[in-house]
């Protein structure tokens, strides 16, 4: 048969696109469990290492199953709602109004007390960035942080979620007087006062940027709940 | 088949080695420069994507040879792209599904392995006209000329940017300027431009070295 004829190339090219798409399909579909659990450890993973837990994949979740006793969904006015923390879908929730969203909070049982722990989600450079702060009965005081990230530049950005970054944040007060303040993530020329502020990233200041105004934002939201917890 | 010859040939070894030296697709071609800036700011990214890029190659080379006798001349660039995107989105589902914590750390560049030039290259340049075997050697050889850059790049920048190799700190702490020492890391390198100081040095150290390779 002519190769160069247009019913040769008409029938190749749908033959080809119709066999790499079932191959694809095949693949997604079959693997799509094996990264589901990924997901999943790995959120355990990023709940734990905001308890300073460092927890691998293979203990994750038996660590988790112990230590995160009470986990529960409050409203912005830190009422409790129905829903289920773990699996609250973070960025559908921000899309709604504030009043609407469902904000999860979990309860960790470590040196002798508890510790609140809740997500963040907030915007990068290149796309979302997200982590979980914990902090002590105290509702000011972090306990510790975790950051992660899609695609930050490696180097740069994506230095957010280096042990470095992340234990900077330790003991440091989101109030100030009762009044929210959250975190400055400052520049060299930036003054805060040094309980309210960390270093940004040199080079990554669109994220570090980014990671402030998360912060704030997020913790804006639960600051009903961290009044009443007081 | 009356001219067969042994699998590791002199001429089939050439295909290896070539692009590690005299043909290498960086340095000498200039190819495959935009990945060899993004991914190069610390040593890992830059090994995973090395090893990443010779899987996609190796098999793109392959696949494209065997097809090689019934592709349609016109339409021959989009059936190359196809089996690069496909076996680029395979590559990142497995990841994805077996070693995630490696998918993390590459995340966007593994689908940027599709618009590598070198791998279009080799495709157009040796698959189409050559049988499997010499096209899987030519795809390792080319691929491994590739990572060696990456390889050194990576490991300059972070070395000087972020004084650590795989992430593990090499300068002694004490050494830095705030802990009373006399060392900073230097800002510059982990920003691209450095990459592409980093590869023309290596360029210029090829070329004084292999003269054949300087062009009038």
């Amino acid at each position: 048969m002519d190769r160069n004829s247009n019913v040769y190339t008409f029938i190749y090219a749908s033959g080809m696109v119709i066999v790499v798409a079932a191959i694809l399909s095949i693949a997604a579909i079959n693997l799509k469990p094996f990264q589901d659990r990924n997901i999943e450890v790995e959120k355990k993973q990023n709940i734990l290492a905001s308890v300073n837990i460092q927890a691998d994949a293979t203990n994750a979740e038996e660590i988790y199953a112990e230590k995160i006793v009470n986990s529960y969904v409050v409203n912005s006015q830190g009422e409790k709602v129905e829903g289920d923390a773990f699996t609250v879908d973070l960025k559908k929730e921000r899309a709604k109004p504030t009043a609407d969203q469902k904000l999860p909070v979990f309860e960790c049982q470590i040196d002798g007390g508890v510790k609140y722990i809740v997500p963040l989600r907030g915007a990068g450079l290149w796309g979302p960035i997200w982590g979980y702060l914990s902090l002590e009965d105290d509702m000011s005081t972090i306990y510790g942080a975790s950051f992660d990230h899609q695609g930050e530049t490696p180097g740069l950005g994506a230095e957010i979620s280096t042990d470095a970054f992340e234990t900077q944040f330790k003991h440091k007060e989101i109030y100030e007087s009762g009044n929210l303040v959250s975190i400055t993530v400052a520049k060299a020329n930036e003054t805060a006062p040094e309980q309210h502020k960390v270093d940004a990233i040199s080079g990554g200041t669109i994220t570090s940027k980014g990671l402030e105004k998360m912060l704030l934002d997020d913790l804006s939201s639960y600051n009903a709940f961290f009044n009443q917890k007081k | 088949m009356s001219d067969k010859e042994p699998l590791f040939s002199k001429k089939n070894l050439k295909l290896l080695s070539d692009p590690l030296n005299s043909s290498n697709p960086i340095t000498v071609q200039v190819l495959g420069i935009c990945s060899a800036l993004a991914v190069t700011a610390q040593l890992k990214p830059s090994v995973v994507m090395s090893l990443s890029v010779m899987a996609v190659l190796a098999f793109a080379n392959v696949i494209v040879s065997l097809l090689r006798n019934t592709i349609p001349n016109r339409i021959r660039i989009i059936v190359q792209l196809v089996v690069i995107a496909a076996l680029v989105i395979l590559v990142d589902q497995v990841l994805k599904a077996f070693v995630y914590d490696v998918s993390k750390q590459l995340s966007v560049f593994v689908g940027l392995i599709i618009t590598n030039c070198i791998i279009m290259g080799r495709l157009e340049a040796f698959a189409l006209g050559n049988k499997p075997w010499p096209s899987f050697l030519d795809g390792l050889g080319n691929a491994a000329g590739y990572g060696v850059i990456l390889i050194i790049v990576g490991f300059v920048r972070e070395l000087f940017g972020s004084g650590s190799i795989w992430g593990y700190k090499v300068i002694p702490a004490s050494w830095y300027i705030e802990n009373g020492g006399f060392y900073a890391n230097n800002g510059m390198m982990i920003l691209p431009p450095m990459a592409l100081i980093t590869v023309g040095v290596i360029i210029w150290v090829q070329r004084s070295r292999n003269r054949k390779l300087i062009e009038d």
